[in-house]
């Protein structure tokens, strides 16, 4: 009998660039607090936000997507057809089926690329390094494209006082490819399905074809802040160490964002150094579910707070529960 | 071993001080973390916390809600350390 061949890929895999697309408005806390009978001062005091990026009506979660995507194969300083393999985070991609991705690869030129989405909520960018560096290292795949894409206005409600208000929608995308050394560390994942409940929709789409409203998102809010702020810091760590490295290595620390207070309860768990910068769009885009930690990623690239070669430590968390993590080199 | 009261409850002063800033003298038994500490559902969930990891004592989430005074907490924390 003939051994059949396997892949063999090249021993390590790298950020290469990096695009976001945000919503084209600017939504205040004034804009959302009539609804949920709140105000500016009760978002900003419980939650950290300012304002959320919202897209237009018109715009599609797809075209948010296709911009960030442009935006990352442009800094990676490739061409669209050399993308090999298309990963998109997303839960608010309308449609069951198809998926999002065989369209975002059509249209950016990178058919016939394989193709795929993933339901990781608002861990999914993670997780999808996490898949690209293991395609890229075992040669199944040369360039990854990896896109987190949310228009989560679609499924708010402008009434729910639990997550709604705190939501924005966008997109962030980044090329993995090969590389010289080592510049993606262990993912560190993991789910624990006991709390689905937590964050959820309101209705299953067999409900809505039963008579259920059209669905849209609901939290737990008190004990999913509970879950994330003290859960998290030590799923954190352990990428740290699984990369062989300590806290004091890590230039910046971008979870997902969430909620401010959480963002500095995982700081004070974590117990970084005072020299580690740390992602903080929240404040201005809102939460993007798997898009945020992309956006907060550029926005310290724009604050000039961090530069390519830096180590970054990056920590996704959401519904499922799900959660992922892994020290990166930035692009 | 039981832990008494008044010891859960300068062990809580300690937390809510810590964490919300306010005077540890100022946490009194009859007083409402809601209505008179002005502790939102947030700071209350880190407080349970850091009283969970401090008495090791477990507070599930639905109990919560009904721990409305501090002398509540210091009840339940007593009588399930």
């Amino acid at each position: 009998m003939t051994a059949m061949k396997t892949t063999r890929g090249p021993e390590f895999a790298r950020m290469m660039g990096l695009g976001v697309a945000r919503g084209e408005n600017i939504v205040t806390n004034d804009d959302v607090a009539g609804p949920i009978n709140s105000s500016d001062e009760w978002i900003r005091q419980r939650t950290g936000i300012s304002t959320r990026v919202r897209a237009n009506a018109d715009t599609s979660v797809l075209d948010l997507a296709e911009r960030a995507s442009r935006e990352a194969i442009a800094n990676a300083g490739i061409e669209s057809s050399q993308i090999d393999t298309v990963i998109v985070s997303t839960i608010t991609y309308p449609r069951i089926t198809p998926g999002l991705s065989p369209r975002l690869a059509d249209l950016i030129g990178a058919t016939p690329a394989a193709a795929w989405d993933i339901s990781a909520a608002c861990a999914g960018y993670c997780y999808a390094i996490g898949q690209a560096d293991a395609l890229v290292r075992s040669g199944q795949s040369t360039y990854v494209l990896v896109v987190g894409a949310e228009k989560m206005s679609d499924f708010i409600d402008p009434e729910d006082r639990t997550i709604s208000f705190l939501l924005g929608d966008a997109a962030g995308a980044v090329v993995i490819g090969p590389s010289d050394s080592p510049a993606i560390g262990p993912t560190i994942w993991g789910s624990d399905g006991s709390g689905a409940e937590l964050i959820t929709e309101t209705a299953s789409w067999l409900e809505v074809r039963d008579g259920a409203a059209f669905p849209t998102l609901r939290q737990e809010g008190p004990t999913v802040y509970k879950w994330a702020s003290f859960q998290m810091g030590p799923v954190a760590l352990r990428a740290v160490e699984a990369a062989g490295l300590t806290p004091d290595d890590i230039r910046a620390f971008i979870p997902h964002q969430a909620n401010m207070r959480i963002i500095d309860q995982m700081i004070k768990q974590i117990g970084f150094p005072d020299s580690v910068v740390v992602g903080r769009d929240i404040a201005d885009s809102g939460n993007t579910s798997a898009a945020s930690i992309p956006l907060a990623t550029e926005r310290l690239y724009r604050d000039g707070l961090v530069k390519s070669g830096d180590y970054a430590l990056q920590i996704g968390f959401g519904a499922g529960l799900v959660y992922a993590a892994q020290v990166v080199v930035l692009p | 071993m039981a832990i008494s009261e008044s010891d859960v409850l300068a062990g809580l002063a300690e937390i809510v001080a810590e964490e919300t800033g306010i005077d540890a003298a100022e946490v009194e038994s009859a007083k409402s973390f809601t209505d008179d500490l002005d502790i939102d559902s947030l700071s209350m969930m880190t407080i349970v916390t850091l009283a969970e990891e401090k008495f090791d004592v477990r507070i599930p989430d639905e109990e919560v809600k009904n721990l409305v005074t501090v002398g509540d907490a210091v009840a339940y924390i007593a009588n399930n350390s």
